[in-house]
């Protein structure tokens, strides 16, 4: 089938608010290239669980093209109408399962040398999409704090490199009642400014609640890991095994048969983290990296809290993946390695955001006296060895 | 959303251009034995005047290593014995562009072939067109002996030859996966002390416990190395990766065979999918100390000393912090300019020292390289002969 043939009752099989909008603007989907229709149908048949800052995107990514001139949008589009797609895909019930077409149509282009002329055209979309979409104002900027090095004594790794050239590196942090000030600020900035997935507090140990906070756990997820790992576990021993099996295996999980019953949106965001993350089901650092990654792109957060824990020894895969073997031994020192490059990341991803020209970030080496500030009023690239407080440094970047 | 910073280079050239004005000026600095005059001139004299390579030795490594934690300020404590010992002694290539698909064992496939092969990745099968080993043997009618892969996992285990008519069975190289061996020899019940051994990633083309195909059974390997069984395995309880294992069989493998083609892929570095930055660092100061060990093992050896090539390169490169398509040093998966742009440093018989080429080269070009090293024909490669080293 090709978009051209698309009628409402194609949409029969989606979610009701995924329904209604794809009847709604059946006539746009007609009218776009099956080069480009799937990527927009796997972002609506999954309308009903997402963010609010994802419906607003989506809703007015439609608008956009429904309001070009078909000139226009003809021209926007000639670059996705251009690639050379087989038969198979075509064939494929691209509709009703959009993300196993993309995997599909990305191994085709991969394979066809048309990688390359497909992620131009995105991003040459993207940057016309997000120039003529306007987004609302913030009613604070962006808060990032990232707590990293729990559990280490002595550390001889050169923390916050590359964040250090961002901001200011304070070398003498009293670490005094430092996390209980970091959560009292989340808790404070959630109820100053509610907004519903607006705060968030991602943990690579227990559960951190408080009103207005959308929390992420690493170990509270862990009977769900448990039940993954074991669908992982079956899938890995079969000998038709392969990661693209595993992949498919994995996106066809549904948070009901892992026992999740919660918030609907949250639990398929949280799910997706262990399903479409690499390492997250079985590496802490990994997990509240990715998790930090995908709630900033996602759900666009005023305030993001993320705090490393330290992460289990390597082991064998098949080891890490059923719990089984030797007694698991943490590995406070790597971790912090690897929550120093999350923290990067967590400040990259948050700067891909808008307002990210006022954005605030803060990371801090827990219980000890080193952090990085990064504030557009502090002097990139500089340091600062005076007596400081974790709550004064919020003071300093507010 | 996909987004640049400002200043960075926008287009995959600047990027590509980028990536290699770094590498060239960190090494000049880093070496401090490269005048500037010879990294600005074009190449300045042919390889050919230097002694011909007899041997060559093509180490890979499946799971790129970035600049940023190798050539760049931030990477440079992890790489200290390419920088010391090896690059004084090479021609290195700063830009070397995989036009393939980035996935490890298509992207080997295609380096051994010199043509960018469209298989599917985790698929158990040959490469398309014909591989070095075949070219080599079939042209200068060399036994089974003569050339060895020595790959990391199951998935690799076609990657001896191709399925090209004319080609294929009967003129591949003996491949040997390090891991399986010492699986089979595990035979009682000792595998929880070695599994640190056996391990691999679930991104990988690894997980495939049935294979067939040319590799090397137990037997085979205690005839060739004069081992026992026991003595490979008390061995193998002194190694801490699975590279390790790798490069004690490639040395049993030179001083036994002494072949002339020996080609190793390390993947060690692929634990990066994982997602553990720290992780990936041991892998590569791992892959570091590993090339070394390779290089001096090649100069300690009479059947290779003098007369060998090294060649060391990573099969592509790993996405960058700067495509939000990505997730930085964690995957390949962007196809983006650093994903695709890696470097290569070729060092032994018939190669100049102390010399960087900025050029961009191709990934295909390894192969046709090697025939014009060793005198065959790559006649199906895509790739071209180097002349800086060919």
């Amino acid at each position: 089938m090709v978009p051209s043939q698309l009628s409402a009752e194609h949409f029969r099989g989606y979610p009701p608010k995924a329904r209604q909008l794809a009847a709604d603007n059946v006539g746009l989907l007609r009218r776009l290239p099956l080069g480009f229709v799937p990527f927009l149908l796997k972002e609506i048949i999954l309308y009903d669980w997402k963010f609010p800052a994802e419906q607003r995107e989506l809703n007015g990514q439609i608008a956009y093209l429904e309001g070009l001139p078909d000139e226009q949008r003809q021209a926007e589009m000639a670059r996705f109408a251009g690639l050379h797609l087989d038969a198979s895909l075509e064939a494929f019930d691209w509709v009703n399962s959009p993300a196993q077409f993309l995997e599909l149509l990305s191994a085709h282009l991969w394979a066809t040398h048309q990688t390359d002329e497909f992620r131009e055209a995105s991003e040459q979309y993207v940057h016309k999409f997000y120039a003529a979409f306007a987004r609302p104002a913030l009613p604070v900027p962006r808060l990032g704090i990232v707590v990293v090095g729990h559990g280490v004594g002595e550390n001889r790794y050169a923390l916050f490199r590359k964040l250090r050239r961002s901001g200011v590196y304070f070398s003498n942090v009293n670490p005094a009642n430092g996390l209980e000030t970091l959560l009292e600020t989340v808790r404070t900035r959630a109820k100053n400014y509610p907004q519903a997935y607006g705060h968030w507090s991602i943990q690579g140990g227990g559960k951190v609640a408080a009103p207005g906070v959308t929390c992420v756990s690493y170990d509270e997820l862990t009977p769900v890991r448990s039940s993954l790992a074991e669908k992982m576990r079956a899938a890995y021993e079969s000998p038709k095994f392969n990661p693209e099996t595993l992949r498919t295996v994995l996106a066809q999980v549904e948070p009901g048969s892992l026992g999740m019953a919660g918030d609907a949106t949250l639990d398929r965001f949280q799910l997706s983290l262990l399903t479409e993350g690499s390492g997250t089901q079985i590496y802490s650092t990994t997990f509240v990296q990715w998790a930090a990654r995908e709630a900033l792109r996602r759900a666009q957060p005023l305030t993001l809290l993320t705090r490393y824990t330290a992460r289990q020894k390597e082991r064998p895969m098949n080891e890490l993946l059923t719990g089984t073997g030797r007694t698991v031994a943490t590995d406070p020192e790597d971790s912090l390695i690897d929550a120093d490059m999350g923290a990067y990341y967590t400040w990259l991803n948050q700067q891909r955001l808008p307002g990210a020209e006022q954005s605030r970030f803060l990371v801090w080496f827990e219980d000890h006296g080193e952090a990085v500030a990064i504030a557009p009023h502090l002097k990139a690239g500089t340091s600062d060895a005076s007596a400081i407080h974790v709550a004064e440094l919020l003071r300093k970047i507010a | 959303m996909l987004r640049r910073f400002r200043g960075e280079p926008s287009t995959a050239r600047e990027v590509a251009h980028a990536i290699s004005r770094n590498r060239r000026e960190f090494l000049r600095e880093a070496t401090g034995a490269v005048a500037a005059g010879t990294l600005l001139r074009p190449y300045p004299l042919s390889a050919l005047s230097l002694p011909r390579a007899r041997k060559a030795v093509v180490v890979t490594f499946g799971g790129g290593a970035r600049d940023d934690e190798t050539f760049a300020p931030d990477g440079q404590a992890n790489i200290p014995h390419m920088l010391a010992e090896l690059a004084p002694r090479s021609t290195f290539f700063t830009q070397v562009i995989n036009r393939g698909i980035l996935g490890h064992y298509v992207a080997t496939a295609s380096l051994a072939t010199g043509v960018y092969e469209t298989f599917n990745n985790f698929a158990k099968v040959s490469p398309d067109h014909p591989t070095v080993f075949e070219y080599f043997r079939k042209d200068l009618k060399r036994p089974s002996t003569d050339a060895w892969v020595i790959a990391p996992s199951n998935g690799f285990n076609r990657i001896g030859e191709s399925g090209y008519r004319g080609y294929g069975p009967g003129f591949g190289a003996g491949v040997i996966l390090p891991k399986r061996l010492l699986a089979a020899a595990l035979t009682n019940g000792g595998e929880g002390n070695f599994n640190h051994l056996l391990r691999d990633n679930y991104e990988s083309s690894s997980f495939s416990p049935v294979v067939g195909g040319n590799d090397v059974e137990l037997k085979t390997l205690s005839d060739i190395f004069q081992l026992s069984v026991a003595d490979f395995v008390a061995h193998a309880k002194s190694l801490a990766s699975p590279d390790e294992l790798s490069v004690y069989i490639a040395r049993q493998l030179m001083h036994r065979l002494a072949p002339s083609l020996l080609w190793i892929t390390l993947h060690d570095i692929d634990v990066a999918h994982s997602g553990a930055f720290s992780l990936y660092l041991d892998g590569i100061r791992r892959s570091d100390r590993l090339c070394a060990e390779l290089w001096r093992t090649i100069q300690a050896e009479p059947e290779y000393a003098g007369k060998t090539t090294m060649f060391i390169l990573p099969d592509f490169g790993r996405d960058s912090d700067a495509s939000s398509g990505g997730n930085g040093f964690q995957h390949h998966r962007t196809g983006d300019a650093t994903s695709r742009t890696t470097w290569m440093m070729a060092l032994g018989a018939g190669v100049r020292e102390n010399t960087i080429v900025d050029r961009p080269i191709e990934s295909t070009d390894l192969v046709p390289t090697l025939g014009a090293l060793l005198g065959f024909s790559a006649s199906l490669a895509q790739g071209k002969p180097l002349p800086e080293v060919a």
